[in-house]
């Protein structure tokens, strides 16, 4: 059991707890770092190609866990702002934008679009709210055919490779420069995402989830406060579709479809509602289940002769295991890391019912 | 002038008048308590003046601020802050980050230099710290100072939401219910506490209580309502004796020779 003792204003407010805890994030960065390295020795990247979606995943992760995890505002619909994003990217690279701007303007520009979004649908709360973003899912793409003249309609368009100062990013013939620069993308964002959380905009974030009442009452404005909640996750979603649509090379009309938008939010919801880490392994664990399903199947193929060809079962799969994580672990991945530290750390005093929600007290007769 | 000016207010829900028709003006520096069986419409009141429900009639002004032409969370920014009767804490939050929330009205920082955490953003945090760290002091929450609101008894929360609405640094203060559910002795801190806030720190309370030994320890002057309209008004040994007030809670006693008796 480590103990720290605070002695300063600034014990609080920094990013690490204690020493330790500075030097595993530190081991964790050399290690994402060097992790090319493996894939330049064994010569083959495409396990590279599927880290580096991963790492798009978590982004448009981050966006929506501010908003349905830190905000309590549940959204279906971040698929569409990802469509944004990557749509206005596209769009400003062929019109000759250079990449450094075009990607922050494709981000800003979806969040501006999400805050417009937000202000006649935040009036909603829980499940209408969902109701609300998932018929915009369902309209996107109808829009994005709509749009024939920006999107390409059905027939889809191309992404142009990036151009970063000189240097030329492309999935496939570049796949470390790109994996890095979404790295760079990932860590900036998780940076400002702990920014957030320990000033008063985020603070006013999870008063806003925990209690609208007396968030209220502390002098928060609920609009301008999800409205703001809003824009920063659009922009998120909007950051990764611009990634994304560079990582698929060629988007249409489905690429950014409603199971997109129903993906990230499961996402979540595996990974930990509530921690900036859940984003990540929420995107691990989707990442790698299609990846584990194709090869179990070749595995079953070969060694059994065994053929499994059923339709859908990705998704029954994903539905099986969100069911199960909300019955078992409602916390999430990061919920049992959790658990498991603090056995391990409280041994052998550890308690089951140590998490349990507390939900044993009457709240105030809601207003409104 | 007084402090807190509230003139002929009337709340109605529907056909239920909740607030009939109330006058109160609550003075710098004093402790008023509002009384009254369950129903009464003291919280109400409460509610009226955080501008969560909008009266039919009446005028409310503070400290020479007309708070109907405000939404309730400019309310704050005037100097009120309030706790509630059933306990709002973020219960997802530790108490120091209940306490900073409660430092909200006096937030300088934007969305920008709070995402790049800019030296303002980090100075405004260490001020808000050394705030927070004296209502923690006052209060003796050291021990729960990291501690997420969740686990923490009923006591200890009644405890965290009095130092949030004192982190904010009010000229009024209003408690909903104090010591409700506390023990005989958490009553008698809260009776101390809410002593020291009135004398130390030069804050008004103003407050809904149901435990009598609180009111008349504390208050100053105290008001009984009930059916929402005022019964009595004076110090609590006053009001207390009011016949009126004595009718409210326990009845009259007269029993009619019909047989049907009067509620």
């Amino acid at each position: 059991m480590r103990y720290v003792f605070k002695t300063s204003y600034d014990a609080d407010i920094r990013l690490f707890k204690h020493r330790a805890q500075a030097v595993w994030y530190g081991l964790l960065l050399l290690l994402v770092l060097a992790t090319p390295l493996y894939f330049v020795a064994i010569g083959d990247a495409y396990l590279l190609g599927e880290i580096t979606g991963v790492l798009i995943l978590a982004i448009a992760g981050m966006g929506l866990m501010l908003l349905t995890g830190h905000t309590g505002l549940p959204s279906l619909g971040h698929a569409t702002f990802m469509a944004m994003g990557c749509y206005v990217n596209i769009n400003l690279l062929g019109a000759g934008v250079p990449w450094v701007v075009a990607f922050p303007l494709s981000g800003l520009i979806a969040g501006a679009f999400g805050t417009l979004i937000a202000l006649p649908v935040l009036r909603l709360h829980g499940v209408y709210l969902a109701l609300a973003t998932l018929a915009m899912s369902i309209l996107t793409s109808d829009f994005v055919v709509m749009a024939e003249p920006w999107t390409g309609g059905i027939a889809g368009a191309a992404v142009p490779d990036i151009n970063l100062f000189g240097i030329e990013i492309n999935r496939y013939a570049t796949p470390y420069k790109f994996y890095y620069l979404v790295l760079f993308v990932a860590i900036l964002l998780v940076w400002f995402y702990r920014n957030l959380l320990r000033t008063p905009t985020g603070r006013s974030f999870t008063a806003i989830r925990d209690s609208e009442i007396s968030a209220r009452a502390m002098g928060i404005n609920l609009t301008r406060t999800k409205a703001t909640s809003f824009f920063l996750s659009a922009t998120a979603a909007g950051l990764a579709g611009a990634l994304f649509g560079h990582s698929a090379g060629y988007v249409t009309n489905e690429t950014f479809d409603l199971v997109m938008s129903i993906t990230l939010l499961l996402m979540i919801v595996i990974g930990g509602l509530g921690f900036i880490h859940g984003a990540f392994f929420g995107a691990i664990v989707v990442g790698i289940i299609p990846v584990a399903i194709a090869n179990g199947r070749s595995f079953l193929a070969t060694t059994f002769d065994v053929n499994i060809n059923v339709p859908g079962l990705e998704s029954a799969l994903f539905a099986f295991i969100l069911v199960c994580f909300i019955l078992f672990e409602p916390m999430g991945l990061y919920g049992r890391w959790l658990k498991i530290r603090t056995y391990f750390e409280l041994f052998p005093f550890y308690r089951k019912d140590m998490f349990k929600r507390q939900k044993s007290y009457l709240k105030t007769d809601r207003i409104q | 002038m007084s402090l807190l000016d509230i003139q002929n207010i009337t709340l109605k829900f529907g056909g239920l008048v909740a607030v009939d028709n109330v006058s109160l003006a609550v003075e710098k520096g004093e402790v008023f308590a509002l009384v009254g069986p369950n129903g009464a419409g003291k919280s109400t009141i409460f509610n009226l003046i955080s501008r969560f429900y909008d009266p039919v009639a009446g005028t409310i002004r503070f400290d020479g601020h007309d708070l109907l032409q405000n939404a309730a969370d400019q309310v704050p920014g005037f100097g009120i802050a309030r706790t509630f009767q059933n306990i709002e804490l973020f219960e997802q939050a530790t108490v120091l980050q209940n306490l900073l929330v409660g430092r909200h009205r006096h937030r300088q920082t934007g969305l920008l230099s709070n995402i790049v955490f800019s030296p303002k953003a980090y100075r405004e945090e260490v001020r808000h710290r050394e705030a927070v760290e004296e209502v923690i002091d006052f209060l003796n929450l050291q021990p729960y100072r990291d501690k997420m609101i969740g686990g923490l008894p009923y006591g200890v929360r009644k405890v965290v939401e009095l130092g949030r609405a004192l982190a904010s640094e009010p000229k009024l203060l209003l408690l909903d219910e104090p010591a409700s559910g506390l023990s005989v002795e958490e009553t008698q801190d809260m009776a101390f506490w809410i002593e020291d806030i009135q004398t130390q720190m030069g804050i008004s309370v103003m407050m809904v209580e149901h435990d009598m030994g609180l009111v008349s320890a504390v208050s100053d002057r105290v008001m009984a309502l009930s059916d929402g309209k005022e019964l009595a008004m004076g110090i609590a040994t006053e009001v207390q004796s009011h016949p009126a007030v004595i009718e409210a809670y326990l009845g009259t006693g007269e029993v009619s020779k019909t047989g049907t008796s009067r509620a």
